[in-house]
């Protein structure tokens, strides 16, 4: 079919479509998104957003319990949510092969933590494949549905950002019908484990997992390639890459299957080297594994944090450095910003007004934490918004000041919910201010339930907020326009003033969805009295005047949302008619 | 052919992502092996980004370390300065003569930088006017296609190669302009126009 360029998460979508995978279910994250994305777009799939992890993988399982083979997508903290699911799985096995594809995140380009998700392979006793580019991607996920079903046990496939966001050529292939999984019977002894039967299953997994490690002695999944023996390398995935091109005469064992590990493989590689070490990145997983195993691992002299390239190889083993240009300490950062028109950014300028403390949750919202506004104190993980604030009022609260939640609206849907039930069933009061920008912004505009817009475009129904909020007993239930700067200020000024548990609904859609942009506004220099109040938005279109100290607004950035008119006292800040025409610069 | 590096970098949501996959898939239709690498998520929104693309006859890592890179394709000063040495000391670098302030410079907690174009030029940065192009060209969004024109000056590649995937990759109704757009910033690089 001819070689074609795709990302590391197109490939994976493309293999398990090819594997005949016909359920996807998901929930996105920096850098796993696009491929449920991608698998959305194949033929004769079913694919969906899921609230998050766990129930996606409950829903996969499901499929899987039903005989279909079926992916489920997510990034490395994902996995923490769905662990729940995944260490049981792992004793009922499957019927249809499921295989749950995660995204790690080295170096934390985009995530909260490093975590690295070998360990959940070890921990879960579930088999771990690990692509090392997109042609891999592709053939390591068709290879995974086999040895799922093969084994019956879920596979994972682990990617990094330098798989799933690298592209490289890929021969795709046609679909397969896979091999019938025969019809479904009663079988407790599998698929419901209470004690008696965990049992049973635990043991039973004990033997799958030696069935594993003896096919990892033998697959060519894992491969040796010998060159000189002074120096032998142990990686996989990408910094196998890396590894060939910084040490291109390196002896290499290139593991495929990470988990589980055949010590008779390991063995053999290390007894015709002379030296080996680990190249592997964010922890020290196999570096760990083989210690355990018995084989001498000479030190990498790699850090442990953070990603892995080829110079900083070539730099651990002593190797000569290419000549640099001066770099430039002196240049100011870049940090990412809300765009121009935010929803958010008013929100944010009136929690610093009030003084609040924030519990911030994740998503575009948490740039609220950054300067101008500042206004976020904490950040975690995926719903912890709400708890923390319940928390923080259980402790006496912080020096009377008001306390307030922010989450967005797929994080609300995500974990925020169970939350808010706590709060309501405990008693608790507080504020909880809900983002609702009617998008899953962050991870690059996802449907979810509270905007009722769904992967496939199947119509459904969008969540009702208020309802929800106040089925779950809260009685303050408020909608605000937040680009309206004074409603905004007032809603919080208010709810926060009263003891009872209120929830404020801040909705307008994210600035990318705005099709209409407004004419953009322009800074009467006769007016303006350099105060610095529009400055203080922090929206990336409105700068200051480097000599006069007054406000400049980019006519290319600006969106013309009128949130600065709204701050300025002076009437400084105008319209100028139509935009003006970049050809004439 | 060993490997060549190219680094585009530039402010999030520039483009810078559109133009690496176009150089990627013009390598890959000359028959190279190719890898680009980038990182989506929280730095596209406004912050400062950059996709490698690497293609010869063999490639192993998609990504690149200081010293290592033949081109680089800035789409803003700053950004090619933070850059600067990534690039081998006889390297290429093509520059867009556009600075955008970031926001700490905006709010004015962080002084301006002066003097960043004299730096570049005595790195010895090609300048080209791509935003000014782009819309001579007709579409003021084609500025990354003005540059992979300007970059293409100095790449192996067939002319008609470039304008078949430009054409195949950006929508139907801008194929014109992209195209012009290419020309421009090709024709710029040649005549020196762009140049010191
Ligand atoms: C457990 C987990 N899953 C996924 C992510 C990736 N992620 C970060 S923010 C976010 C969603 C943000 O959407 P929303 O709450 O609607 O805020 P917005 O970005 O639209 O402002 C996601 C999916 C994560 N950090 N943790």
């Amino acid at each position: 079919m001819g070689r074609v360029l795709l990302s590391g998460n197109e490939a994976v979508a493309q293999g398990a479509w090819e594997a005949g995978a016909t359920v996807g279910v998901g929930y996105p994250g920096t850098p796993s998104t696009q491929a449920l994305e991608h698998f959305a777009t194949l033929p004769g799939v079913h694919a969906e957003w899921a609230p998050n992890e766990k129930v996606a993988l409950e829903v996969a399982a499901g499929a899987s319990f039903a005989g279909a083979r079926s992916l489920v997508t997510m990034k490395h903290v994902g996995l923490n949510v769905a662990a729940d699911p995944l260490f049981t799985i792992a004793y009922t096995g499957v019927r249809g092969g499921l295989v749950i594809f995660v995204a790690d995140d080295p170096g934390m380009h985009s995530s909260q933590n490093e975590q690295d998700s070998h360990n959940y392979a070890a921990f879960a006793r579930v088999p771990m494949l690990d692509p090392s580019d997109s042609a891999e991607a592709l053939a390591f996920t068709k290879r995974a549905f086999e040895i799922s079903e093969q084994f019956d046990v879920p596979v994972l496939v682990r990617s990094v950002v330098r798989l799933s966001h690298a592209k490289s050529l890929v021969e795709t292939g046609a679909r397969i019908d896979p091999p019938p999984v025969g019809p479904l019977k009663p079988d407790p002894a599998k698929w419901v484990m209470m004690p008696a039967m965990a049992r049973c299953r635990r043991a039973d997994l004990d033997t799958r997992m030696e069935k594993l490690s003896a096919f990892a002695a033998t697959t060519d999944l894992n491969r040796a390639e010998y060159r000189d023996a002074a120096l032998g390398v142990v990686c996989s995935g990408v910094c196998y890459q890396h590894v060939r091109e910084a040490l291109p005469d390196a002896s290499v064992l290139k593991l495929g299957l990470t988990f589980p590990l055949s010590v008779d493989l390991i063995d053999q590689f290390a007894s015709r080297v002379d030296r080996l070490i680990v190249v592997e990145e964010a922890d020290a997983y196999l570096e760990r594994s083989l210690r355990a195993l018995g084989v001498q691992v000479s030190p990498s002299g790699l850090p442990v944090a953070g990603e892995i390239t080829p110079g900083a190889i070539r730099s651990a083993m002593g190797l000569p450095a290419p000549v640099l240009r001066e770099k430039d300490h002196t240049l100011p950062p870049r940090p990412p910003l809300m765009c121009p028109g935010c929803p958010h950014r008013p929100v944010f300028h009136a929690l610093r007004k009030i003084k609040a403390v924030v519990t911030g949750d994740i998503g575009c919202y948490t740039l609220g934490a950054l300067k101008p506004l500042a206004a976020m104190d904490t950040c975690v993980c995926m719903g912890a918004s709400v708890g923390m604030a319940h928390g923080a009022e259980l402790a006496g609260g912080v020096d009377g000041r008001p306390i307030i939640g922010v989450i967005g609206d797929s994080t609300f849907a995500h974990s925020g919910i169970t939350g808010l039930l706590n709060t309501v069933y405990n008693g608790g009061g507080g504020t909880i201010a809900i983002l609702d920008n009617r998008i899953t912004a962050m991870t690059g505009h996802q449907g979810n339930p509270v905007d009722g817009i769904t992967l496939q475009g199947r119509t459904v129904r969008e969540l009702d907020l208020e309802a929800l909020c106040r089925t779950l007993g809260v009685t303050r239930v408020r909608t605000v326009d937040p680009h309206d700067l004074s409603a905004t200020e007032n809603a919080l000024r208010e709810e926060t003033s009263v003891e009872d548990l209120s929830v404020l609904i801040f909705r307008a859609p994210c600035a990318l969805l705005v099709k209409d942009k407004g004419s953009p506004y322009a800074v009467d220099e006769d007016a303006c009295t350099a105060c610095g109040a529009c400055i203080r938005l922090g929206c990336p279109a409105i700068g200051k005047d480097e000599r006069t100290g007054k406000a400049t607004i980019d006519v290319a950035l600006c969106v013309g949302c009128s949130q600065c008119v709204q701050v300025c006292r002076f009437d400084a800040i105008v319209h100028t008619g139509p935009a003006c025409d970049l050809g004439e610069v | 052919m060993s490997a060549t590096t190219v680094m585009l970098c530039g402010v999030g949501g520039q483009g810078t992502i559109l133009a690496a996959d176009l150089l990627a898939k013009v390598a890959a239709a000359s028959g190279l092996e190719v890898k680009l690498s980038e990182v989506h998520g929280m730095a596209q929104r406004g912050g400062s980004v950059d996709t490698v693309v690497r293609f010869g006859d063999e490639v192993h890592s998609p990504v690149t370390d200081p010293g290592c890179v033949d081109h680089l394709v800035a789409f803003e000063i700053i950004e090619a300065m933070r850059r600067i040495h990534f690039v081998k000391p006889d390297g290429r670098l093509l520059v867009n003569n556009r600075t955008i302030q970031p926001l700490p410079v905006l709010t004015g907690d962080v002084a301006p930088q002066h003097g960043l174009e004299a730096a570049l030029e005595a790195e010895g940065a090609i300048f080209v006017d791509a935003e000014v192009l782009a819309c001579r060209a007709g579409s003021p969004k084609s500025a990354n296609v003005v540059l992979m024109g300007a970059l293409s000056t100095g790449l192996p590649f067939e002319v008609s190669t470039w304008t078949r995937i430009i054409a195949a990759r950006v929508p139907p109704k801008t194929v014109e302009s992209n195209l012009r757009a290419f020309e421009l910033g090709r024709e710029a690089c040649m005549k020196g126009e762009c140049g010191l």
